[in-house]
């Protein structure tokens, strides 16, 4: 049955419509002449209240609304890699060949193109017995993505046809079971996660190719994360890295509420990209979903859940899954606005009572887990979430309700990005709950004393932190030589390994070995200093060897076949040290 | 404002008026952000605008408040569309106020279009990432903080600081290398003071860019409310040359701070549920559909660049309207009362500056090869020297090991050559790119981490007078 109401009031992004008995939460209603497309989120008598997601401006007391029976649905199937979607996934590409640059309002687009054809390679025979999230068949979507299609969640049966190997459109019937026929298109609602059949605890790490993440807090496949930050600390360039270098088959990225010229810069830069594990450009496994800030806030929200949903479409195919969301704050803030609008009891900061459930019901669609399906497979979705705190300020609501759920926290920190020191990520307030899980993973395939290495390495920058406030006392030359050497390899620690460049053509990604391999060279450093220091060699003439320039210039060794410059390396630091220990003894 | 529309309604009835709102009795056809003028008993009109609409009532904002407006006698006309500026290249060279009027003593222009003040979204997928380098010649900008064209970099201010000084200067001296292309300069005055408008206008015909600009003047004394608007009347006239005309404009907006406290005014009035110092939780989205309104897109030749100027109360970037602008815009440049006391012009706080979208602008084929080692190793020094100045207050300059006194000097000469100019010099980007290989040859050469070796051997004073 179709609801037909009429608007009764209209504030901002809200609306309120009468006559609307018979109306569900979360049904999508179009609503005024234009047709405009919103949500009901709350019922009340015969009124409903509805979030629109385009601009309101121009609505009338009396306008139509009218429902359409069903919740907001994402269109998933092939045709997704690549795309570039605003929140309510209309395409942005298409909708600029309809209406110009410029977005205007009640312009709609099918997310998938209908049209186009696709080489279809069915996996299943007459007869077979289908359970949901079965394989059906593949589609070669890219050089790099084998689309899967599958009997959706909620079908299960026997194949009683099935097309042979051709091409076809996502609407064309590909196979009927029980008298269904299959599609390969499949629509969800984003706010319901889809099903799987058990989740795992993560334990193999998502190697990101940046030092700071991978070797001292590492993160896990199917975790999730949350990099909070004040303006100017490099969050942005912080997740497109991560998005850009991550090792995983589909990475998507959600601009919620930032910005426009950002946005066009990480379309532009995917395109030019190479991924270094498949020598394809980026683009051809990534999904982009843009809803800046200029854009209706009430479609911030569905952004968020759009992405989510896509990927777990994707992880139910068995792949491993990163999606970044920039920036939850701004969700939050859209949250605010609508709960304000409602007149809402307000909780902390004028948030919603329900900021923290929302949050988290987002951030629990992450995992490692065993899909549902034949054959059996496993795939996970990493979920990495920006936060914006106002003045830098992490005691907010928001970056507080975020940390309550996230196990991995890379805090960005302000006066590391006044002193440039990229990515800001804190050292001293950053944490991994994933070190445990992942430790096994790192001693069998990179370095199996990368535990060790990696708390002698933060014991060091520890110290650092407990030495500068007695320097500040003191000076820096009245510390014992030990203490002159800790500070010189924090320095080391901080400035050739934590800093890295994300715009330096080999830097901006390191593999987990190499990053090994380089702490083992500061840390070797660190050693000999401390055995030369008690033959009596000064932290001066330390300071002086030519090992440390060598050491800053580590990041500019090529990411491939670079293990022979390493043992040339150690052993030169071994003989400089050698050499100067021998001078001391000859002039004593 | 006249605008043709066949819908013009008039209702009698008014509720209340108070502050900048009157809520009206309901009436049938009133759409949602509709433009409204108020006839008052005496003859007079004012704008609105409707921001609430229901079967109960009619919520209006009104630019220019609510005073003498009664019961009795007032009614409101309806127009039965959103506020359009008449827009048109006649613009050029002419003066308006926040809404739009000619104030210059000049005849209406003759409008090419009506535009709505609100603009609509750029598609995230028609844009271009901005990568054309700006030179202003102003070396803290070119060389640490570079602009590029489409970009949005405020200036983040306080009171009693040369902001306005800094602007006219680029004003002046702007211009991208080796083109000669049409610009344009969009100049928004919001709730300043008589003073420092014509400060810009006097300058804008001194240098001849008067009849390149187009201006919109909202004086302390003019009504708040019209400051909701100004920079988007401003920004309609702004993308309307840069899209329709193929201009470069640069969009001048001072001073934003006055626009958050007419928008905090106006969530008072309307009893909303105020966010941080009683800003609206909404600012952030607000200000946003401001500065967004910047940027490049593929198959136009024009361009909007943005620099909006703000006073932070109190010095304080905190402050929730330096912050949510900082979250926006790309990048900031912060002045800093210090070097201003010490007396250097233009006194950029280097540390607490960034521009976010120079890594495209710069570089071999834009500036120069060693622009990105240079920037990072000047930043990373300057830092280095200003922390150890810090430490030198409390353990005495003596207590500095050699290097850290060498570092000290770097920072004290790079304040002062580097970041110090004269408010009329204009250096060129090698000009300022050689001034800061003679102020890293201070250091020890094996300090220069991140500058490339090459770059070293080419550049580095050291080298170069060996060559020749």
């Amino acid at each position: 049955m179709v609801v037909r109401g009429r608007v009764y009031r209209v504030s901002g992004p809200l609306v309120i419509a009468e006559n609307m008995r018979g109306s569900k939460v979360y049904e999508v209603v179009e609503v005024g002449p234009e047709r405009l497309i919103g949500e009901i989120i709350g019922v009340e008598g015969d009124k409903a209240i509805i979030q629109v997601y385009e601009d309101t401006t121009g609505l009338r007391v009396g306008d139509n609304v009218v429902g359409t029976g069903y919740p907001l649905a994402a269109e998933l199937g092939p045709g997704l890699i690549g795309s570039i979607y605003d929140g309510i996934q209309r395409p942005l590409p298409i909708l600029e060949e309809l209406v110009g640059f410029f977005i205007k309002k009640g312009v709609k687009a099918a997310p998938l193109p209908r049209d186009k054809k696709w080489h279809f390679i069915p996996l299943v025979r007459k007869g077979d017995k289908i359970e949901p999230n079965d394989y059906i068949g593949y589609v070669q979507e890219t050089e790099t993505v084998k689309h899967y299609i599958m009997a959706p969640p909620n079908v299960h049966g026997v194949i009683e046809d099935i097309v042979p190997e051709g091409d076809y459109t996502i609407t064309d019937p590909i196979a009927r079971i029980d008298g269904k026929e299959l599609v390969m298109l499949q629509k969800w609602p984003v706010r319901k996660p889809r099903p799987y059949k058990e989740k795992l605890e993560p334990t193999e790490p998502l190697i990101t190719g940046q030092r700071v993440i991978d070797f001292f807090f590492p993160l896990a496949k199917g975790g999730k994360a949350a990099i909070p930050g004040g303006f100017g600390t490099g969050k942005t360039v912080t997740l497109q890295q991560l998005t850009k270098w991550s090792h995983v088959d589909i990475a998507i990225y959600v601009g919620c509420g930032e910005r426009g010229n950002e946005m066009a810069d990480a379309l532009h830069s995917f395109r030019k990209l190479v991924d270094p594990r498949t020598g394809k450009p980026l683009v051809e496994r990534s999904v982009f979903i843009a809803n800046t800030s200029n854009m209706p806030v009430a479609a911030r929200e569905t952004s968020i859940f759009l992405g989510a949903t896509i990927g777990e479409y994707f992880r139910d195919m068995g792949y491993h899954i990163l999606m970044v969301a920039d920036s939850t704050s701004r969700w939050a803030e859209a949250m605010r606005e609508i709960s304000g609008r409602l007149e809402e009891l307000p909780g902390e900061e004028g948030y919603p009572a329900y900021l923290g459930s929302r949050l988290a019901s987002f951030y629990e669609r992450s995992g490692h887990v065993v899909t549902l399906g034949k054959p059996e497979r496993r795939g996970s979705l990493t979920i990495i979430g920006a936060v914006s705190p106002p003045g830098a300020d992490f005691s907010e609501p928001v970056t507080q309700s975020t940390l309550r759920i996230v196990r991995a926290l890379y805090a960005l920190d302000v006066n590391l990005a006044y002193r440039r020191h990229y990515p800001a990520i804190n050292w001293l307030t950053s944490y991994s709950l994933y070190v445990d899980n992942v430790t096994s993973w790192w001693h069998k395939n990179i370095d199996p004393e990368w535990r060790s290495l990696r708390e002698k390495a933060l014991a060091i920058l520890q110290k650092e932190a407990e030495l500068e406030e007695l320097v500040r006392l003191v000076g820096a030359e009245a510390l014992p030589e030990e203490d002159k050497l800790v500070l010189e390899v924090a320095r080391m620690i901080r400035e050739d390994f934590l800093q890295q460049n994300a715009f330096h053509e080999i830097d901006t990604y390191c593999p987990p070995r190499k990053a090994s391999m380089m702490m083992r060279a500061i840390l070797l450093f660190y050693d000999l200093g401390l055995e030369a220091i008690q033959r009596g060699v000064t932290v001066e003439k330390i300071r002086e060897m030519k090992s440390r320039a060598r050491i800053a210039r580590m990041k500019e060794i090529p990411n491939k076949g670079f293990e022979p410059y390493f043992e040339e390396l150690y052993k030169f630091i071994r003989d400089e040290y050698s050499k100067l220990i021998e001078e001391v003894h000859v002039y004593a | 404002m006249p605008s043709p529309s066949l819908a013009i309604r008039e209702s009698p009835g008014l509720y209340k008026a108070q502050g900048s709102l009157i809520i009206a009795e309901p009436m049938k056809g009133v759409s949602y952000g509709e433009v409204v003028e108020v006839l008052l008993g005496t003859g007079d009109t004012r704008l609105g605008q409707v921001i609430d609409v229901g079967k109960d009532a009619v919520v209006i904002q009104v630019f220019g408040g609510v005073s003498e407006v009664d019961m009795h006698y007032s009614r409101i006309r309806y127009r039965g569309e959103a506020l359009k500026l008449p827009v048109g290249i006649d613009m050029l060279g002419r003066i308006f106020d926040g809404l739009g009027r000619p104030i210059d003593g000049g005849p209406p222009i003759v409008p090419e279009d009506y535009q709505d003040i609100n603009g609509s979204p750029l598609n995230p997928a028609s844009r271009l990432p901005p990568s054309e380098f700006i030179e202003t010649g102003i070396s803290a900008i070119d060389g640490l903080n570079s602009l590029v064209r489409g970009q949005k970099l405020p200036i983040f201010s306080g009171s009693g600081l040369p902001h306005n000084r800094i602007a006219a200067q680029i004003v002046r001296q702007a211009r991208v290398r080796g083109k000669e292309e049409k610009f344009a300069i969009v100049f928004a005055a919001i709730g300043v003071s008589y003073d420092d408008a014509m400060f810009f206008i006097e300058n804008f015909k001194r240098y001849g860019a008067l009849e390149n600009t187009v201006a919109f003047i909202n004086t302390a004394d003019s009504p708040v409310i019209e400051r909701i608007a100004v920079p988007r009347v401003a920004l309609t006239a702004a993308e309307y040359l840069a899209w329709n005309h193929d201009m470069h404009v640069l969009a001048i907006l001072t001073d934003m701070t006055n626009y958050c406290e007419a928008l905090r005014e106006l969530s008072a009035a309307r009893e909303e549920v105020p966010s941080r110092r009683g800003y609206p939780g909404y600012m952030y989205t607000d200000l946003a559909t401001i500065y967004e309104r910047a940027g490049r897109v593929a198959g136009k030749k024009g361009s909007v660049t943005q620099m909006p100027i703000l006073t932070m109360p109190d010095d304080d970037i905190t402050h929730p309207i330096p912050d949510l602008t900082g979250y926006i815009t790309e990048g900031q440049l912060v002045l800093s009362r210090q070097l201003w006391l010490k007396g250097i012009y233009p006194p950029f706080d280097i540390l607490m500056s960034l521009s976010r979208l120079m890594k495209d602008g710069i570089g071999e084929g834009k500036t120069r090869e060693d622009h990105r080692g240079v920037f990072m190793q000047l930043y990373s020094a300057y830092a280095e020297g200003v922390k150890l100045r810090e430490l030198a207050v409390v353990v005495g300059t003596e207590a500095l090991s050699p290097r850290d006194k060498k570092y000290l000097e770097f920072a004290d000469r790079f304040e002062k050559e580097f970041i110090g100019q004269g408010e009329y010099e204009r250096r060129t980007i090698e000009e300022t790119l050689d001034l800061g290989w003679e102020l890293l040859a201070i250091l020890p050469e094996d300090e220069l981490k991140h500058v490339k070796e090459e770059h070293i051997k080419k550049y580095h004073p050291k080298y170069r007078k060996k060559k020749s």
